[in-house]
């Protein structure tokens, strides 16, 4: 990367009161959003953990824009390429731990009984 | 108003942002990889979640009013440090000190907070050897508070060094890169208290 690039970079990528503010007040109403959610018993089971997933994860994209400034640099533009590479790893390790230790816990379980493997294997006797 | 600066002057300048916006890159892949062992650790606690052993589960434990304060007390921190970081901007030390002072205040209240309640878990009987649901949460859990510690003596020094030296533009970039830091760990509390605290006993 250029020296200029990274320097206009540097200078863009500053921040105001306004875009903290702005990312604080979006931060304290989703934090409310999601706490209110589940004190209120307004969803439950999966579909509360969807909707509390996606509140988390807006969250983090406003606080990624309004407080660190993300994707505001020139091009090239690599603080938001080795984000999208961390990004990457952490969905490898995350839902690749719960997939193979479901499966280890499935093939682990204790007494699996017979109606349960024709069910999940799908075969007749 | 300062004069114009010579042509080698201002190369000199650009040559030296340059080099300091090279270190806060360098900061930010360190962040990026810290993210990784973070994600290590919500792996272990999402799969040991349910394992409590006979044990209580999470939310038997957990009071979710005193959690939502701690997690404002978080995200009031990370908003001042901002500030912070815009005041040494602007070499306008008083408010430097009292933005980064204000922030540290609300993480020691944090820190106390959690030292609290883990106290509370361990005398009750449910510490980390109780459960691998539990030894998974304080892994996690206390992981986030040793690096809200480090960052409160990183603070320390650095506001030390501000009231000492004043303001350099080795210690702004410094600055701006504990003022990263801190960010990075509000966002893992989201993740926290998201996960931890918020999907207890839903699933």
């Amino acid at each position: 990367m250029s020296s200029k690039a990274i320097v206009s970079q540097h200078e863009q990528g500053q921040g105001s009161v306004r875009s903290y503010s702005i990312g604080f007040g979006l931060s304290i109403a989703l934090t409310l959003a999601a706490y209110g959610l589940v004190v209120q018993h307004a969803a439950h089971g999966w579909a509360l953990v969807f909707v509390l997933a996606g509140l988390a994860i807006i969250q983090l994209m406003v606080q990624l824009v309004f407080f660190l400034h993300l994707g505001r640099e020139s091009k090239p533009r690599w603080n938001l390429s080795v984000l999208f590479f961390a990004v990457m790893v952490v969905c490898i390790v995350v839902f690749g731990s719960l997939w193979i230790m479901k499966n280890l816990a499935y093939n682990h379980a204790p007494q699996p009984s017979s109606s349960d493997i024709i069910k999940d294997e799908g075969y007749r006797q | 108003m300062t004069k114009p600066l010579t042509t080698d002057e201002l190369a000199a300048v650009t040559e030296q942002q340059a080099a300091a916006a090279k270190t806060i890159f360098g900061f930010w892949v360190y962040l990026m990889t810290d993210c990784v062992l973070f994600a290590t650790l919500f792996a272990t606690f999402a799969v040991l979640r349910n394992n409590t052993f006979g044990g209580p589960a999470g939310n038997e434990l957990f009071s979710l009013p005193f959690v939502l304060i701690e997690t404002l007390v978080l995200l009031t921190s990370s908003f001042t440090v901002g500030l912070g970081v815009l005041a040494a901007r602007r070499r306008d030390r008083n408010q430097v000190l009292l933005f980064f002072g204000i922030t540290m205040l609300l993480g020691i209240f944090f820190l106390t907070m959690e030292l609290t309640e883990f106290h509370k878990l361990y005398v009750e009987g449910n510490s980390w050897r109780r459960s691998g649901f539990l030894s998974a949460f304080f892994t996690l859990v206390g992981t986030h508070g040793l690096h809200i510690a480090s960052g409160l003596l990183w603070m320390a020094i650095m506001m030390l060094r501000t009231a000492r030296h004043g303001l350099t533009d080795l210690s702004i970039k410094r600055l701006t890169m504990l003022s990263m830091f801190w960010h990075f760990l509000d966002i893992i509390w989201i993740f926290i208290f998201t996960v931890v605290y918020l999907m207890a006993g839903v699933v």
